[in-house]
This record gives structure tokens, sequence and C-alpha cells, in this order.
């Protein structure tokens, strides 16, 4: 069954995975596939955080626009990642723009849905939470460690 | 009572021999590769270094980047940060060094034979892992899955860039290369190079792990290889630390209770893990 | 050393002229260096005769703290000054080799022959912790394995000891361990004398002497002992070295390193210490140049620079290397103390830092909190 096939997919991506039947069928509820072709946005700065985006395949590269210079491309997020966190924090604007390198087939779930959901049960709002935070902490990590310029020449 | 001095060798491993440039390469502003030839060089193992000499400035140690199965090119990566480095970047085809070695502790390219092979390289610390891919891909039959994940800070700073698009072509390794910093017209990856392990999709049970660059890098990648679940005994790393003589004499080159020089430089992080944490050891 | 005569390991004794008889055996074909007494300090210079010892001299030595006063009538009631061997062995400058016109021309082995007179247990024991440095690596210096190699050694015993003393608790001492040619102990106005070498009982032999007593050897046991009891510093070294390597991160590293000056002296006195740089001197009106070594201390800047700064960028980092290489990662490295319990590091320290104390403290210290 569709549904079935969905709630598969979501427990295949390392941001659900060990996540529990009760949890997965309730996430999942929020959950559709997408899929984006080569240069497509997922989203653009000053758009309202609709979506979280759980890559499955292809990557993508998260850019500012910077007058003079274009867009600046200053991460990507590859298979097994998460792409939109600004849903998780009021206002719910999207930071950035995020748009396709490739090909991107991926899991979009409704950040409505997800968080009136976690509202509603406190246990799977804890769940979810638990899942997102090492994903933030990661990328921080991965951030400080890109602002620490350590390729460059000492001195 | 003295050690009889009849019994030992008496060559001073302090006197170098000359090495010539046959070639000379700007790969990117500031960094050069030679090709060297000296007579009576016996060749070296991935992940040694040799000394070389300007002569009336310094000697400096820099890791051997050429293919182990060619002994008749010497082939070292300098990079232009101090007045030897600074004065051997000068020398042109045909000018002549000071070099002695090989010296340290090799990469155990060898002994991963049947397992999968996971390189991460960052800045110039694609040149010290280059030994490894030639040797890989040379024997490409004796290992699994080959993947190297490289970092680097901008793309004008991407060395090699002719062999790593060579080795892409080769179908049977995995390459992915990441800038820290893009640059107008960069498609590729732009993050740190930890960044691309999540999408590696490796075995770690069956991975061995070689790590070059800079120390923080080393430790970053490391820590996530353990995460990942390879063991801290299948991941090596490079360490790099102030060389006067490069053969266990001078004591300069301590790390905790390691001569980087003579127990390293390549070391595995189950080594590494305590004297890397360990501030200004 | 083909010995044509049979080993003599009978001790005999000599007077101060057999002793003279001694320097003159040896002068024949070695530069016999003894102790003498110059600018307030024994320091380690040829001598030709006894009259060039500091008979009648001893020294008071405490934390930073060297004086020398007369008492008594012994030739080595001193005990040890801010000179080591290792200014012999493995000297302070050495040229490696020269290159100039497209040639390297390597510096050629010295051909000196050193006899060293007057060698203490931790100083003969500190010759044998660099000879494992310099002899026994996969790399071996060759200068200093031509000077070892010709160096006779004429061990003394020590009947005094000095106040920063702790051969005992290092095992290097009062009396020297097996590895000299020849050991002297002084015993009223003679020195009994063994052969610890065929060359040393070839010298021993040519010389007059008298055959020892038991009263001569009980003399000489009572001088050691005295010694033994004398000894002014102590050092516990039951689980020294984990107690260091484990503890990188305790608090009396930074109580040290507010004292130290980063001065380097200690480094420079102890015997075993063996770190070099490596220049390079160019002549200014050709293409000559020089590569040299010459000592170094792991309390420079310089030391640990690398990549824009230096690792060990202060006191507490450096202090806290030196003292855990000694006592600690040797172990790892040597498998041996680096230390031998002269005390010239605790004398020579100019706001006399004690390795001796420093070790104690972190050890009570763990011990008080049940580590």
């Amino acid at each position: 069954m569709a549904i079935d096939g969905l709630e598969k997919i979501v427990a295949g991506h390392d941001l659900f995975a060990g996540l529990g039947d009760t949890f997965l069928s309730t996430v999942s509820g929020c959950a559709t596939n997408v899929r984006f072709a080569a240069d497509e946005y997922l989203f653009h700065e000053g758009d309202a955080a609709q979506q979280i985006y759980l890559i499955r395949e292809g990557h993508v590269s998260l850019e500012i626009a910077a007058p003079g210079q274009g867009r600046m491309a200053f991460q990507s997020a590859g298979p097994q990642s998460v792409v939109g966190l600004s849903w998780l924090v009021p206002p719910y604007r999207w930071t950035y723009d995020a748009r396709a390198r490739g090909d991107i087939r991926a899991i979009a779930l409704d950040a409505d849905c997800l968080r009136a959901k976690c509202e509603a049960d406190p246990a799977l709002g804890y769940a979810v939470m638990k899942r997102f935070m090492p994903t933030i902490v990661e990328r921080l990590h991965h951030t400080r460690l890109q602002m620490l310029d350590v390729y460059g020449t000492p001195g | 009572m003295a050690h009889p001095v009849e019994q030992m060798d008496m060559t001073d491993p302090m006197v170098p021999t000359l090495a010539r440039i046959l070639r000379k390469r700007v790969e990117i502003p500031g960094v050069v590769t030679f090709e060297l030839e000296a007579p009576g060089w016996q060749g070296f193992a991935p992940g040694q270094f040799n000394m070389l000499s300007l002569f009336g400035v310094g000697e400096i140690a820099i890791s051997v980047s050429g293919y182990d199965a060619e002994p008749d090119r010497i082939v070292h990566t300098i990079r232009d940060v101090g007045a030897t480095s600074h004065g051997l970047s000068l020398l042109e085809e045909g000018d002549t060094m000071g070099l002695r070695g090989p010296y340290g502790v090799p990469w155990p390219v060898a002994d991963a034979a049947g397992r999968d092979v996971v390189v991460v390289a960052g800045g110039l610390g694609l040149a010290p892992v280059r030994p490894i891919l030639y040797h890989l891909l040379a024997n490409r039959g004796d290992y699994g899955k080959v993947t190297l994940l490289y970092g680097a800070r901008r793309p004008e700073e991407i060395l090699f860039t002719e062999e790593l698009g060579q080795w892409r072509a080769q179908l049977d390794m995995d390459i992915e290369v990441t800038v820290d910093h893009a640059s107008p017209g960069w498609h590729g990856h732009v993050g740190v190079v930890t960044t691309l392990f999540r999408g590696a999709d490796f075995n770690p049970d069956t991975t061995t792990a070689f790590v070059c660059g800079p120390e923080i890098m080393m430790r970053f990648a490391a820590n996530a290889l353990t995460d990942a679940g390879v063991a801290a005994d299948d991941i090596y790393l490079s360490m790099e630390r102030n060389m006067q003589c490069g053969i266990g004499l001078c004591g300069h080159c301590q790390l905790g209770p390691y001569f980087v020089c003579k127990d390293g430089p390549v070391f595995t992080w189950g080594q590494m893990r305590r004297v890397m944490t360990v501030k200004e050891l | 050393m083909t010995a044509t005569a049979t080993k003599d390991v009978t001790p005999v004794v000599l007077s101060h002229a057999g002793l003279d008889a001694l320097i003159a055996a040896l002068a024949v074909d070695r530069q016999v260096i003894g102790p003498v007494r110059r600018d307030g300090a024994v320091v380690y210079e040829p001598v030709s005769s006894v009259a060039d010892l500091p008979r009648g001299w001893v020294d008071d030595q405490a934390g930073g703290t060297y004086r020398m006063r007369r008492e008594g009538d012994r030739l080595f009631g001193y005990t040890v000054g801010p000179s080591s061997w290792k200014r012999f062995l493995h000297p302070p400058k050495q040229v490696l080799w020269r290159a100039g016109d497209g040639a390297i021309t390597p510096e050629p082995i010295a051909k000196e022959r050193f006899a060293f007179l007057g060698v203490r247990g931790c100083e003969l024991a500190a010759i044998a912790v660099q000879d494992k440095v310099f002899l026994d690596g996969p790399y071996r210096d060759p200068h200093y394995a031509a000077r070892r190699a010709a160096a006779f050694i004429v061990a003394v015993n020590c009947t005094r000891a000095g106040g920063t003393c702790f051969c005992v608790s290092m095992e290097t001492g009062p009396k020297a361990a097996p590895g000299y040619d020849i050991a002297l102990t002084e015993i009223g106005g003679e020195l009994l004398a063994e052969a610890g070498s065929d060359a040393g009982g070839m010298i021993l032999s040519a010389v007059p002497t008298r055959p020892a007593t038991q009263a001569d050897l009980d003399a000489a046991a009572a001088g050691i002992a005295g010694a033994e009891a004398q000894m002014g510093r102590a050092i516990n070294t039951e689980g020294l070295a984990d107690l260091l390597t484990d503890n990188p991160d305790h608090p009396r590293w930074d109580v040290v390193a507010d004292r130290c000056l980063n001065c380097a002296n200690c480094t420079m006195v102890c015997p075993t210490c063996f770190c070099t740089t490596v220049d390079e001197v160019s002549a200014l009106d050709s293409d000559a140049t020089t590569r040299e070594s010459r000592w170094a201390s792991c309390f420079t800047t310089e030391f640990s620079y690398v990549h824009g700064g230096a690792v060990r960028p202060g006191a507490k980092s450096r202090y806290r290397q030196w003292m855990t290489h000694k006592l600690g990662s040797w172990w790892d490295q040597f498998d041996m103390s680096g230390c031998t319990g002269c005390g010239r590091c605790v004398t020579w320290c100019p706001v006399g830092i004690d390795i001796t104390e420093e070790a104690a403290a972190i050890r009570s210290d763990l011990e008080a909190e049940g580590g």
C-alpha cells in the first residue's frame, strides 16, 4: 500500500531510524514523496517554512544572494541529511535559499502538520526534537570548523 | 667500557645526498611539486618523508608524494610557509637540493588488503595520501570499496585536479570533493570534509581509514569515523611536529611519549586520541 | 682493546703519587679530563696531576644554591658541579657537514680520545642513558659513537653526598655500577682502586699500588654507606611514570609554571638531556655553508615551533614536557628512567624548582583524592 511504502521510506532515513511504529505512523501522516530537478529551488529566503526535507538522493546547495556577488553557496546537504531547520523556531521563515544541485528525491514533511502533532502529543514532540537536535548540533560543529579556516596559511 | 666501534656502522645519517630537480610544476599559488632524482635512492613506502635541504638556509621534513613502485622519480609537493620551503619553491629544473630519507612509519596500505578503504584528506593533506591512492589503483583487485573524501579551502586551492579527473574517469573509486568556501562558478559540495561522511555509504566494520590534513580537521574526521562505527585502531592519521633531524636523535618532534619521526608520522587514532586532546602536549 | 695480560680484578690501593702515575699513564694517548675548581664551582677540564684537583673542597648545594667551602682533605669531597661529561661526549656544538661548489663533505670523525677522571655513579648512569639514545636507536650518532668508544672512565664512588643528591632513589649510586674502566674510593689519604675492564686492569698494573687489605675494603664500604645515609633528597619512583603521563592537567603544573623562568638551565646542566637543534651557517663571501647541530632545550619557543606558533607556548606545558619526559615517557622510549638523581637541576634552577618536590606534590595530591 502507498502509505506503508511511505512509512518504510521515512523509517529508512537516518533522521527517523528506529523511531518506533506508532510515532512513525503519526509522522508519516505529514509526509509526501517529492522530487526536484537540477537547479530547481526547494525554497527561497524569506518564504514561510512550510516543509522539512529529508534528502534521499541528490545534493542540495544552501545559498544566499549577495548584491554584486550573485549567489554564494555556503553549505551542501546530501543523501541522509535534513534540509530546513527554520520550521523549528518562530517566525518560521526560511533564512536561505536551497537549490537542487542535481536531481533530488526527498521526503517532504509538512511543518504545520508536524508541529500540530507534536503539540498534541508531547511524547511524540520530544522524540521528534531528540532526532532533530543531533542534526542541528552537527551542523553547528561543521559550521564552526568551516569558520576556523583550518587550511588557511597560518600566522 | 664502551660499545666496540668496530662493530658499528659509522656513516652519518645526518649527511644528505644531492638530489637534482627533473621537473617542477606549480600546483596552485604557493604550492609546487618537484620530481627529483637522487643516486642510491632505494624507494619509499607511502606515508614516509624525506628531509630536504636548501643549502645555506635549512632543512625541512616533506612527505613523499609519488608512486612507490616508481623509485626513480622522487615526488615532493611543497607549500611555501617558511624560509626553507620558500627558498625550495624558487628552485628550478636542473637545480639541486639535499635529500635524506626516507624516514618514518608508513601507511599500512598492504594490511588493508581485502578491506574497504576510505581516504580523507584536507588541504595539502592530499599530497601525503596520494601514494596510497596510486598503490590502491595499481592493485585494485586487492581492495574492496575505495573512497576518497577531499576538502579544500576554496575551489582554486584544490590540488591535483588533473589526477582527480583521471581517477574519477576510472570509475572504480568514489571521489567526493568539497570546499570550505565556494567561489562563483563552483557547482560542487560546500562544507567541511566531515559533511561528506554521512552520504559516503561505507561499512564501518570492513573499513580502514587513512586521514591526513590539519590537526583540527583530523580530530573532527577521526571522531566522525568512530561515531560512524569505525574502530579507532582502523583509523590512521599522519602527524606533524617540529623536526630537526628526522631520525629520533634531536628530541624536537616528541608528542607525548612518541617521536613523530620514528614512531610515526603515521599513527592510529587509538594511539593519538589521548595525546591529541591534551592541550599543548 | 686487546689485553695481553689477563684481567686482574683484585682491588689495590693507590697513594696520591700512584694517582699521579695513573694520570700520566692515561695521558700517553689520551686527554685526561678531571675536576678543577674554577669560578667558584667544580668544572671538568684537562688535568695533568693530582695538584690540579680540588683537594679539601666540598660543595653545599640546595635549590638554587651552590657554594664551595673548605672541609677536610679529600680529593673528591665535592659532589657534582654544573658541568657534566656530556660536554665531551655530546658537545654543545657539532659540525655535521660542509657544502660548497656542489659537493657535500661530511665532518670527519674526531680522533680525540678522552680519559674521564672522577665520574660519579650518577654520571656513569647518565652516560649509559645517552648511550641508549645515541647508539641503540634505528639511527646512530657516529660522532658520539667514536668519542664514547675511545673514552676511558675512572669512576669515583662517593663518600659524601650533596644537598640535592638522590642517586639512592634512582638506584644509580653512590657506588658506581659496572661500566667503568677503573673505580676509585677515597679512604683516608689513599684510594682503593678496582678495575672494571681489561683496559682498566692493564693501566692499574702499570702504576705503583699496594694490595688492598680487608680494612681498606671495609673503609671504602663505610665511606660509601656514609654517603648513602647522607642523601639530600629522595623521590618515590613507584608508579611515577604513569602518575605523570596520566595527569597532564593536574593543577600542580600551573603552580610550578608560576615559578619557572623558562631559562633552560636545568636542561643544560642535566647530564641526560640530549636534545639538539640543527642550524645552517653560511659564509658571506662564497656559497660555502656549514650544517651544525647544537644543544637545544625544550624550554624555548623554537623547540616546539610548528606552523606559525609553538605547540608549547609557555612554562606550564614546557615544564610538564621536561619532567614527564625525564621521569615518565623516557621509560616508554628507552625502557629506563631519564633521571639519574644527580640533583643538578635543583641546584642550578634560579628559583630552586625541585623535581623531587614536584613529584611528591603530585603524588600526595592524587593519593589524598584517592586516585
